[in-house]
């Protein structure tokens, strides 16, 4: 039986590794694929918890995540297309028209 | 009580008369103003004349309250004024005099631009001097003597455009300020002590006190700061160097404010403050003493003055030096008896002055005037008569008030009668010496240049319009008040005759008598007081001797005199380097403390500095921290993170402890 610390470790360096592609990433589809990372991170520590105390609602929420984050894929994918549509680039840096 | 309800109108319609000309002055004609700065005037002086002959000693002294104005707790003042023998004297003489000066005014002032302003102002210092004297309590007494102060420095500096002037006037504001100083401090004494500042309170509160014969306490305290107090108004050691300096106003100005009126109010007050002074010996002692040394030290300086002006300005100072002899050594009713022969006497010596000065186009050098006896004779024989007055020949009046205050001063001590009869003599000599250069020998001004007149010695700019030629005679508007002056100066005198000026003023000063009693009763022999009388008139008519080999036997033995004795001529010709002194001593260091330390170091470098330091901090901070806000949406993303890994590491050290 793995105990529960790994997965949490394991949880915590995925969400970790999601924040530092977010901050260093320039790219809009790497920093998408960031946020899909932190929440999987999160997702992971919630089914290693409801799989530790026998508890469904943990697993119940990893679906609603992963509905979540389908939904906001394919909201994010349109955007970042439109984005590169009138832009055509895809450096975060360089889409700051509303930045003064 | 005689009710006279009329009282407060007298201070009233000079302000009256100073509002209308002040406001609307500018644009009324001049005969508009005159007629009005005249007839308030006029009135205020028929009313003291009507109140004075409604006057009976058995009811005074009659109060009039006019409105409340502070109340706190028990402590209440109100604008209330009073009248007694004292207040009546001071009354008559600065509504008479001051009204005869109104008169001289109009002709000395007419072709000045500014006649307006001159007679509202004016009218300014009747209103606030006859506050001071008519007040019932020492705050309202406060009004008016600040008021006198204003009306003062606005007067001296009429001509504000001549640099001199301008600070002659400041120079006159602050050195009183500094009497004030000690007059309020007595003020906040007496309201610590008795809770009133009322005459008649403060008075029954001191009365059953016993005098302070050990030297100090309270009573000797207040009575030295309202001595700094008069010895600012009326320019005694060590605070009469503004009064010289004064002379810079219109000659009717130092007629009346300098002369007559205002500069009497130190003695007034001293005199009015009897109740005080009587049971503080040591204060009494130095009114008496600052008396007599300004007396001697003013009378020596007005020897060598070469300004009219200048002369009578240190004579004045000198006289006033007598009444406070006067008033220090108890003799109190001789004190305001000479304060009103004085003002008869020397107010005609200064209108007589602006006469000449007047006559030959504002010059006020002695040396540049003489023979002016056969231009300006009228002139010539009121200032002779004042002159004879001040030197104390009887009959004139100063002649009756100096012989007392010196008699009393005999009482006292022989020193001060000494230095009295010594500075009688020297009276004598320079006023008489005035006369000689004025009016005796030849002109000695610039003759007869008739196409542009006094080349360019008009100091004051009052003479455009008359073409000085010849010295002339004063048209007969300013005449009058001198012959008036003049009679005054001779019969003034007799009021004081068998003491009746003594016995009607004795109510007031019932309390000094009880002290000065005791000194005096043993002295009732005739026989040296006629001696002492004789003493004072042989030094008068040996001054006026000497005056007249020096002056008009003689007139290039003083030039010799004045080479053999080059050091102390130069003294005395320089005041004594007073003014120097005092630069040095005050007003230098006083400069520079204030430039170096207050302005450049306090105010520049701690108030400014805090403030300016302060914005600058703020506008460093916030310039650094305005880089946080930078529109970049990842490092708000990193600050998020930060912050979260921050909260996670406290809970982590949290739960590992």
């Amino acid at each position: 039986m793995v105990p529960l610390s790994y997965y949490l470790v394991l949880s915590g360096i995925l969400f970790a590794c999601g924040v530092l592609g977010f901050l260093i990433k320039r790219n809009i589809i790497t920093i998408f694929m960031s946020i899909e990372l932190m929440l999987n991170g999160v997702n992971l520590s919630f089914v290693a918890f409801a799989a530790h105390w026998h508890a469904l609602s943990g697993q119940v929420f990893v679906f609603f995540v992963m509905v979540v984050a389908a939904a906001e894929a394919a909201v994010g994918l349109a955007i970042i297309i439109a984005v590169y549509r009138t832009r055509e680039t895809l450096n975060v840096d360089r889409v700051n028209l509303l930045k003064l | 009580m005689t009710p006279n309800p009329y009282l407060w109108l007298v201070p009233l319609l000079p302000l009256a008369g100073a509002a209308i000309n002040g406001f609307f002055g500018r644009r009324s004609s001049r005969k508009a103003i005159t007629a009005v700065a005249l007839v308030f005037c006029g009135l205020a002086f028929l009313l003291a004349v009507v109140i004075a002959a409604r006057f009976s000693s058995a009811s005074a002294p009659y109060y009039f309250n006019l409105a409340h104005w502070l109340r706190s707790g028990s402590f209440q003042v109100d604008f209330s004024f009073y009248l007694d023998q004292l207040s009546l004297v001071m009354l008559l003489v600065v509504t008479g005099v001051g009204f005869l000066i109104h008169i001289y005014s109009v002709g000395y002032m007419w072709d000045d631009d500014g006649y307006y302003r001159f007679m509202s102002y004016m009218n300014l210092f009747m209103f606030f001097m006859l506050t001071l004297v008519l007040a019932k309590n020492y705050l309202v007494m406060f009004i008016g003597w600040e008021g006198v102060g204003l009306a003062s420095y606005l007067l001296i500096g009429y001509w504000f455009t001549k640099d001199s002037a301008a600070s002659a006037g400041k120079k006159a504001f602050i050195v009183n300020r500094i009497g004030d100083f000690g007059f309020l401090i007595a003020l906040f004494l007496m309201i610590k002590h008795f809770g009133s500042l009322d005459f008649t309170h403060v008075f029954a509160a001191v009365r059953p006190l016993s005098p302070e014969t050990a030297g100090t306490g309270l009573l000797t305290a207040i009575g030295l700061l309202l001595m700094v107090g008069a010895a600012g108004k009326s320019a005694q050691i060590p605070l009469y160097v503004w009064l010289p300096d004064a002379m810079e106003g219109p000659t009717p100005v130092s007629a009346l404010i300098h002369a007559a009126t205002m500069v009497t109010a130190g003695v007034y007050m001293v005199a009015r403050s009897s109740v005080i002074f009587e049971r503080a010996p040591t204060a009494m002692m130095a009114v008496a003493i600052i008396g007599t040394l300004t007396a001697l030290f003013a009378a020596t300086i007005g020897i060598a003055q070469t300004d009219i002006k200048k002369v009578l300005a240190y004579s004045t100072i000198s006289q006033l030096g007598y009444m406070f002899m006067a008033c220090g050594v108890g003799a109190f009713s001789a004190g305001i008896f000479h304060l009103m022969t004085h003002a008869f006497f020397k107010g005609l010596l200064f209108l007589a002055a602006g006469s000449v000065i007047h006559g030959i186009g504002g010059e006020q050098d002695m040396r540049k005037m003489g023979g002016l006896r056969l231009y300006m004779p009228w002139t010539f024989a009121t200032m002779g008569i004042a002159t004879l007055a001040i030197a104390g020949i009887p009959p004139f009046a100063g002649f009756w008030s100096k012989d007392e205050i010196l008699w009393k001063a005999f009482n006292a001590s022989w020193v001060y009668w000494l230095i009295g009869v010594i500075t009688a003599f020297i009276t004598s000599f320079y006023m008489f010496r005035l006369m000689y250069m004025t009016f005796g020998g030849e002109y000695r001004g610039a003759v007869v240049q008739q196409a542009h007149g006094h080349d360019g010695h008009d100091a004051h700019g009052h003479g455009q319009g008359h073409g000085h030629g010849e010295p002339h005679e004063s048209p007969w508007v300013m005449l009058g008040p001198l012959v008036i002056l003049a009679v005054l100066s001779v019969v003034g005198g007799f009021v004081g005759y068998g003491n009746r000026f003594e016995h009607f003023l004795a109510p007031v000063f019932q309390g000094a008598m009880e002290v000065a009693q005791e000194t005096s009763h043993e002295a009732v022999d005739h026989t040296l007081e006629y001696l002492l009388m004789g003493v004072s008139i042989s030094v008068a008519v040996l001054g006026w001797l000497l005056a007249y080999l020096l002056y008009s036997r003689h007139p290039q033995l003083p030039a010799r005199i004045a080479a053999k004795l080059d050091g102390l001529y130069q003294a005395v010709a320089h005041k004594y380097y007073i003014d120097e002194l005092y630069d040095a001593l005050f007003v230098k260091p006083l400069i520079e403390g204030s430039t170096t330390i207050l302005w450049h170091d306090i105010d520049q470098g701690v108030i400014d500095a805090a403030v300016n330091d302060s914005a600058d901090a703020a506008r460093h901070v916030s310039d650094n921290v305005r880089h946080m806000q930078s529109g970049n949406l990842r490092s708000y993303a990193g600050w998020v993170a930060a912050g979260g890994a921050v909260v996670i590491a406290y809970m982590i050290w949290m739960g590992v402890r």
